[in-house]
């Protein structure tokens, strides 16, 4: 996994609450058995008309927005399904960071598995950076998680906080399947254990 | 020994390993496995030289992206995607050894009905799968999560999970349900209740004197929409249902076993004087039909309800309720049961059980659909053929109801059953979200009795006028 280093880029406000894995990218769009490509259709159906045409106001479409790496979305951002293609679609798009009052459970973890950061800030802070973030390409905002602080782009500091061992992970670009394996021994020790206790499952 | 809750008890027995800050290996009992979130983690395997650590707590069916018309069998009735997919699981099942029901099985179904079905969910167990309605099995007083794709590798390849523990919340249902309430009604009112978001960080333990008197389908039902309510699980206690429901399945333990697993299950409950970090009591009598009018679970109202207005409402909400208004199709203060429905959909992991195709043959008998068109599709095709037998499959068809093959179907709309723009469907799936039974088409939510009472009538009704 890439690592992730200080980021600084360009935000778009998505004020809108509930934004669910649905509208993050529609389900016809998980018939890929890759995870790779699926940036070209993120929130397809508010980006996009039926006949495949940008929709001019959407967000990620005006000009100052099309190189967005940060998102300040409203509140449950993520809500519905376990597909890990949200993430990818966001990822791919080149948006590495999301920053809301809160995330859904999955979608939050699904995250930190492909190298983006998903901060919580309490609403007063998002209140600030939705408006920073309509500045445009003119308003790009700091991210750095050694430190755990967002920056705005008139210089104001938001510190916020991250699963200690989810950040070490972040940092280093460590891929979570490689650290389990270095504990193989406890999980033997475990399955040992358990097939004398419950020998039935 | 200080207090437990049913969550800490069967957390407790699955811990393989607990770093300094609490982050811990849970270890998966069962891991439930279907054709659209898992190739990307099969790729990872092969791409890293990796095994399938535990092939026999592994299951595998194809469900989300299979047609359910007949003659499926035959790949050329299959889209381009389905086919790659199905293919896919198919040659993933075979090359790494893990158990597989394919569509020609008559065990197939959606794998969260499978499951319970076979007898892989057990009390007490952990369980994923790839898929956030994976909380079904909690019915059964087992511990199970949703993951993502990433997760489903690192099961895959360590039969653990990386966790760390959530908090614990009580939802208790008190008393009795009215004639006409069933287990939907519980679990959209709490969502009602709680909002999508109100069980984030939580494990929801459901219990009361109506969960009680519920029957595992009805549990089932309850547990699966614990995710809309944006829990990481949601739990019942197993109980004399659950091991008369268990006992005697294909994958059950028998004879000795049995009791020894018997004396541990009768153990799962939540002490008395546990600690809770969040309770929500609601009165069953209390809880009425309901039916959602926007595009969140949480946008729920009794079906004697008005649409709502978004001024109703504060926040952020406002502007979502004025989208899904727009999106729905609805004007505020309308009355809810004069709402006009195209379609009907009975199916899916919430409601697509044996008992949920009875209630709503119950309604159906001897009626026809006022409705354009309507289908049932079966959560299993054990299910499906019960079904037959019971004489159920004939009330359906001889209401004008299409009686479709086992699957997700129009619960996602993956495969070619979907909602055209702006066609209204009741449904008695989980999911009412923008573009999710079809691009522009409008889902409300409601229970298999309420459904079948809408496609008799051609519009939302209150299921209660017509027992
Ligand atoms: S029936 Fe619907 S909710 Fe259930 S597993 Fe299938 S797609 Fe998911």
């Amino acid at each position: 996994m890439e690592k992730f280093e200080t980021l600084t880029g360009i935000a778009a406000p998505m004020p809108l609450v509930n934004i669910d894995t649905d509208m993050i990218i529609p389900k016809i769009f998980l018939k890929t058995i890759k995870r790779s490509g699926l940036g070209a259709n993120l929130f397809d159906e508010m980006r996009f008309d039926r006949q495949g045409n940008e929709i001019a106001d959407f967000v990620l479409n005006q000009t100052q927005y099309r190189e967005t790496q940060i998102l300040v979305a409203g509140d449950n951002f993520g809500c519905g399904s376990s597909r890990e293609h949200a993430p990818w679609a966001l990822a791919d798009f080149g948006i590495k960071v999301v920053i809301s009052t809160s995330f859904a459970d999955i979608f939050y973890n699904n995250c930190f598995k492909n190298g983006m950061l998903p901060i919580v800030m309490p609403q007063e802070v998002v209140d600030v950076l939705m408006k920073d973030a309509e500045h445009g390409s003119n308003a790009r905002m700091v991210v750095n998680l050694e430190e755990q602080t967002v920056t705005s782009s008139d210089g104001e500091v938001f510190s916020f906080e991250v699963d200690s061992f989810k950040k070490h992970c972040l940092l280093e670009g460590l891929d979570d399947i490689g650290l389990t394996m270095e504990k193989a021994a406890s999980i033997d020790a475990f399955e040992a254990g358990a097939a004398q206790a419950r020998p039935w499952v | 020994m200080s207090p437990k809750t049913l969550y800490d008890k069967i957390w407790d027995a699955h811990v393989a390993h607990e770093a300094d800050d609490g982050t811990c290996l849970l270890y998966i009992d069962r891991h439930l496995v279907h054709e659209v979130t898992s190739p990307q983690a099969f790729e990872g395997l092969r791409m890293a030289g990796r095994k399938v650590r535990a092939p026999d707590r592994t299951i595998a069916v194809p469900d989300h992206n299979v047609p359910t018309t007949a003659g499926r069998e035959n790949p050329e009735a299959m889209t381009e995607d389905s086919r790659v997919q199905v293919a896919a699981l198919d040659r993933n099942a075979k090359d790494f050894g893990i158990h597989y029901y394919p569509v020609s099985d008559i065990r197939q179904g959606i794998v969260h009905i499978v499951g319970p079905e076979q007898g892989w969910t057990l009390p007490g167990m952990t369980v994923v799968c790839g898929d956030s309605h994976t909380a079904t099995h909690g019915a059964f007083g087992a511990l199970a999560h949703g993951i993502g794709t990433s997760e489903v590798e690192h099961v895959l390849a360590t039969q653990t999970l990386i966790q760390k523990k959530s908090k614990n919340m009580k939802v208790e249902i008190t008393g009795k349900l009215r004639p006409g309430v069933t287990a939907k009604d519980i679990t959209l009112s709490v969502i009602g209740e709680t909002g999508t978001a109100g069980g984030t960080g939580y494990v929801i333990e459901y219990c009361g004197e109506a969960i009680r008197d519920l029957s595992m389908e009805g549990r089932m039902t309850v547990c699966n929409m614990a995710i809309e309510g944006g829990a990481r699980a949601g739990l019942i206690a197993p109980d004399e249902t659950t091991f008369e429901y268990v006992k005697g399945r294909p994958h059950a333990p028998k004879g000795a076993q049995f009791e020894a697993a018997l004396a541990w299950w009768k153990t799962l409950y939540s002490d008395d004087d546990a600690h809770w970090d969040k309770v929500i009591t609601i009165r069953g009598e209390d809880i009425e039909p309901v039916v959602t009018w926007g595009t969140s679970p949480e946008d729920v109202l009794p079906i004697s309800a008005l649409v709502p207005s978004p001024e109703d409402f504060e926040g952020g909400k406002v502007e979502a309720a004025k989208r899904a208004l727009d999106y729905m199709g609805l004007e505020p203060g309308q009355k809810l049961s004069d709402i006009e429905i195209d379609t009907v959909f009975i199916g899916s992991c919430t409601n697509g059980r044996i008992e949920d195709l009875r209630a709503a043959a119950e309604i159906l008998k001897g009626k026809k659909i006022a409705v354009k068109r309507a289908m049932v599709v079966p959560g299993s095709g054990l299910v499906r053929a019960q079904a037959e037998e019971e004489g159920i499959a004939d009330v359906f068809r001889d209401a004008g109801f299409e009686w479709r093959l086992a699957g997700c179907s129009m619960c996602l709309a993956m495969n070619p059953d979907q909602l055209t723009e702006y066609e209204r469907c009741a449904a008695t799936s989980n999911r009412n979200f923008e573009g999710r039974q079809g691009y522009k088409g409008r889902t409300h939510l409601v229970s298999p009795a309420m459904a079948a009472a809408a496609a008799v009538t051609g519009k939302l009704t209150d299921v209660r006028e017509m027992m």
